[in-house]
């Protein structure tokens, strides 16, 4: 019974500190009844598993205030948005975003060298600018601006394809970027990034 | 008189219509410039503003033209390196050089602001008078004290404060490979001669500039 007391008290103290979550939270299963149990994703739902913490604000509150449109996030992520409050929100995103995440690997290998080039370099005379501009060298992301390195190829993939047919257009620059790429650039730039290793030390 | 008038009126509309067609085909002409000025706002900002993505893209908008040519040149020519920006200066021809700088200098939309708060009257200090017993002069005697810059030296006003400390933490390895020649080699002992406090204080006032 002591023992059971000092439990609750430690329990107590470390959420009231640090407010951290727990992967058997109701919040958190919320979550990754979709995500997935480890948040690497699952089918049509993309990894959480080390994404950007300020990038799971963001985009929550996009959801939220139906922002971000393509038809998955309205069909499914409008509602589980619609109701969360503002600790809950930053508590989830601060809880995957400290999960370390793996990388799909699912896509096309043969593929993989050519986007590794739009990646790294664009294509300057094809206008198509290069993705680690704003994502970083090994597509970690920073701050509000998503980790690619790792998400499946399926969902990066249908995002690309999302935003070049005019969904999401809130997402700037996306729209401008994936219509700029064409369906074989779009397939290769999906393979490479589902490679790319999830884990770096830059936050 | 009614013929002489239906006439008139013939004439005009096809002069009309073939000055709308010319008209069409030099915009397809420019269409190169358009979607090329597109593409560099891709990751400059919707209206050149700048853009703090991994790395801080410039403001470009009320640029010097001539400081944007010069430095398009100057990626080409490795008398300033960045590897990203060595790409994209080679996907655009000479000839659009000119148009591409003019579109630029011509957009005026506010500051992106957002800079952490410290001690601009600090950079307002070393912006006017320079900080003399460092060695640094005033960055007015140059960029003009509007920040507005002039011919090949830029303007500083409005620009993204990360870009702003970013650019002047790494000049000497960045800019003025040339030598001497290169314009950029000036501000080599002024930079060094800076902390990075006062960097972030200049970077802080001249980011708020209009």
């Amino acid at each position: 019974m002591k023992n059971f007391r000092t439990k609750m008290a430690v329990l107590a103290i470390s959420f009231a500190t640090t407010g951290a979550l727990q992967a058997d939270d109701l919040s958190v299963r919320n979550c990754t009844w979709c995500h997935g149990t480890s948040a690497q994703g699952y089918y049509e739902a993309p990894r959480l598993a080390g994404q950007r913490e300020d990038y799971l604000i963001n985009q929550l509150h996009a959801f939220a205030a139906h922002e971000r449109d393509e038809f998955l996030s309205t069909k499914y992520m409008w509602n589980a948005a619609a109701h969360l409050d503002s600790l809950t929100l930053r508590n989830l995103a601060a809880y995957f975003s400290a999960l370390p995440p793996e990388s799909a690997k699912d896509g096309d290998s043969a593929l993989a060298a050519e986007g590794k080039i739009i990646f790294e370099d664009g294509v300057p005379n094809e206008n198509i600018a290069a993705c680690q501009a704003c994502h970083g060298p090994e597509a970690q992301g920073v701050r509000e601006i998503p980790r690619l390195g790792g998400l499946s190829y399926s969902y990066l993939k249908r995002r690309l394809e999302e935003w070049s047919q005019g969904q999401d257009a809130w997402g700037i620059p996306m729209p401008k970027v994936a219509r700029s790429l064409s369906p074989n650039q779009i397939a290769a730039v999906a393979s490479y990034l589902s490679f790319v290793g999830g884990e770096s030390s830059e936050k | 008189m009614k013929a002489v008038r239906l006439r008139v009126a013939l004439t005009a509309a096809l002069a009309f219509f073939l000055a709308a067609t010319a008209g069409h085909q030099a915009q397809a002409g420019a269409g190169g410039i358009e979607a090329k000025f597109e593409y560099c706002t891709t990751c400059h900002g919707p209206s050149a503003q700048g853009f703090r993505g991994f790395y801080a893209m410039p403001r470009l908008a009320g640029q010097q033209p001539q400081y944007i040519e010069n430095q398009l040149h100057a990626f080409l020519e490795r008398r300033r390196l960045n590897p990203v920006m060595a790409n994209v200066a080679h996907g655009i021809t000479p000839d659009m050089i000119p148009a591409l700088a003019a579109h630029m200098s011509a957009l005026n939309p506010p500051p992106v602001g957002g800079a952490p708060a410290g001690d601009a009257a600090l950079g307002k200090e070393i912006f006017t008078n320079g900080l003399p017993d460092q060695n640094v002069p005033a960055c007015s005697a140059c960029h003009g004290p509007d920040a507005r810059g002039q011919r090949e030296i830029p303007r500083l006003a409005g620009q993204l404060y990360w870009y702003m400390v970013s650019t002047l933490s790494i000049w000497s390895s960045e800019r003025g490979q040339g030598g001497r020649q290169d314009i950029s080699w000036i501000m080599r002992p002024t930079v060094a001669n800076l902390t990075p406090k006062e960097v972030q204080a200049l970077a802080e006032y001249v980011s708020a500039l209009r």
